[in-house]
């Protein structure tokens, strides 16, 4: 193992799900009042902020509701990812020696529904849109059918991916679905974009994490507990990967940026995916917890089916994975689903989950996102 | 009463008696894409030329659109909305290209199937014009 430069020393949350009475910001705001009191530290020794959110306006206006200290704000948008962005940008900030202590704060609301894409912004014409193409819930339809057909996997492999999210969020207070739904009603829900049912997919949401960071060797100042930030990797996609919201695709198949964030990450932390004991995988739905197992190195294709049917991706299992239930049971406001990961790998390390702590006496914890166009992010984290 | 019209200039060259897609083709690399774009994101080149691409393929993965997409960006009819079919053609030789397919059922749509580019309505405009887009159906169809 690396010899980690960077700690998270206190983790706020905001629940997810539907908070009406509180706007994103607010619920942005609340979670770093609850990192600044875990961390034992006030806002006015932040040194230094990223944060983010896609839907409920720029994180830097929080400034009016925290205290106007001054400090170095910059906003962050990247998709799916900007949670991860933040953090990794935050990380570097500390690791570069310019600041000792800071924030990667995420929060998002977003209205109901499937996401709406503005397919401007993504550099494609209108055309796309219009006549019924442009969903991010195809294409994730259209990447496990192909999956599911070359290497195996079947249709109650991803109702049992489901189940488990549903199960695990039972004992995360701050969950949003928190009921436990069957493998039947899974399968037998709305089929909203082939193989995948409506209980199959996550949904946009609300909610807020903030994590705050500081240098490796002042951790013990401001808690018992730190976690290091062994790896945080941003990647972007190359050739030959099949993404969301590509009218087009290469004629030959590569390795999504997944493959490649994965690997950059276990070679900067020294480690390998056997030395993991818990991971948070992106599954805005089903399949991709699946497929992503298999892109982060935690077994190779096809795989899959074996594992997840013999239960090892369980909290008691081999490899626990979602263990707070992940984007099915939590829903994914964009700006902070990529820091609830982590928010739930500080908790699994320090041994502070509750009934729904992994029993491993965990040491390595994983995150893992991933987003349109074609990016991931992936972090590896240690106690 | 309009008549009908392409839903984008530039996309493809229907009407015509053997409408095509536009795609680009790399001068570099010969990486094809669909539609046309400066810069091959390939080898990175900037010398790309638009190329009509051809009208067979086979289907390399697909789903079935089961719910009414938000409007806007969707133009269809929400109120009567029927499921449509979505897939990646595999143009032999050329590109995966990203369409509507004239066929929703599950039974029929199988990774592999021959397919062939057709061209359909996708919504009515303002003007009463049916809006025509690209698709590709089966070919035993």
């Amino acid at each position: 193992m690396s010899k980690p430069e960077v700690a998270i020393v206190g983790i706020g949350i905001h629940p997810f799900g539907r908070t009406p009475e509180r706007s994103g910001q607010e619920q942005g705001v609340y979670a770093v009042r609850k990192a600044l009191k875990d961390a034992g530290v006030e806002w006015p020794d932040v040194q230094f902020a990223f944060g983010g959110s896609q839907a409920a306006g720029a994180a830097d206006t929080m400034v009016s509701k925290l205290g106007l200290t001054g400090l170095q704000f910059i906003n962050v948008a990247n998709g799916c990812a900007t949670g991860g962005s933040a953090l990794f940008s935050a990380y570097n900030t500390i690791a570069s020696g310019a600041f000792d202590l800071g924030i990667a704060i995420g929060y998002d609301k977003h209205e109901r529904g499937a996401f709406r894409v503005n397919t401007r912004s993504s550099g494609l014409g209108d055309w796309y849109g219009k006549q019924g193409l442009a969903l991010t819930t195809q294409f994730f339809g259209m990447k496990i059918n192909r999956y599911m057909e070359n290497y195996g996997i079947s249709h109650n492999t991803l109702a049992k991916v489901s189940a488990k999210a549903f199960r695990n969020a039972e004992h995360n207070p701050n969950a949003w679905r928190r009921q436990p739904i069957s493998e039947e009603q899974i399968l037998e829900s709305d089929m909203l974009s082939y193989p995948l049912t409506k209980f199959m997919f996550c949904s946009p949401a609300e909610g807020g994490v903030a994590l705050i960071l500081a240098r490796a060797d002042q951790a013990h100042k401001y808690t018992d507990t730190p976690v290091y930030l062994n790896a945080a990797v941003v990647r972007s996609r190359r050739w030959g990967s099949f993404e969301v919201m590509a009218p087009s695709l290469a004629l030959e198949d590569g390795d999504g940026p997944t493959v490649d964030t994965s690997k950059a990450a276990f070679e900067m932390a020294g480690i390998e995916p056997t030395d993991v004991d818990v991971a948070q995988l992106q599954d805005t739905e089903a399949g991709a917890e699946i497929m992503h197992m298999a892109e982060n190195g935690f077994c190779d294709h096809g795989e899959q089916e074996r594992i997840i049917q013999q239960g090892e991706t369980e909290i008691g299992g081999r490899l626990p994975v979602n263990t707070d239930g992940g984007c099915l049971a939590n829903g994914e406001p964009v700006g902070a689903s990529g820091l609830r990961q982590v928010y739930e790998n500080v908790l699994q390390l320090r041994g502070a989950a509750g009934k729904r702590q992994v029993p491993n006496d965990p040491q390595v914890a994983y995150t893992h996102v991933y987003g349109a166009p074609g990016i991931s992010g992936v972090t590896i984290l240690s106690r | 009463m309009g008549g009908q019209v392409p839903i984008e200039e530039g996309l493809f060259t229907w009407p015509s008696d053997d409408p095509r897609l536009i795609g680009s083709e790399c001068q570099k690399c010969k990486a094809i894409l669909f539609p046309v774009q400066s810069g091959c994101p390939r080898c990175t080149s900037d010398d790309t030329q638009p190329k009509e691409l051809g009208t067979r393929g086979t289907l390399w993965t697909w789903t079935i659109q089961g719910y009414p997409p938000k409007s806007p960006p969707y133009a269809g009819d929400i109120e009567n909305f029927e499921p449509y079919g979505v897939g990646y053609v595999e143009i032999h030789d050329e590109v995966k290209v990203e369409t509507r397919l004239t066929v929703a059922d599950k039974d029929v749509l199988e990774i592999g199937l021959e397919m062939k580019l057709t061209f359909i309505p996708a919504y009515t405009d303002k003007d009463g014009n049916e809006v025509m887009t690209f698709a590709f159906a089966p070919v035993a169809q």
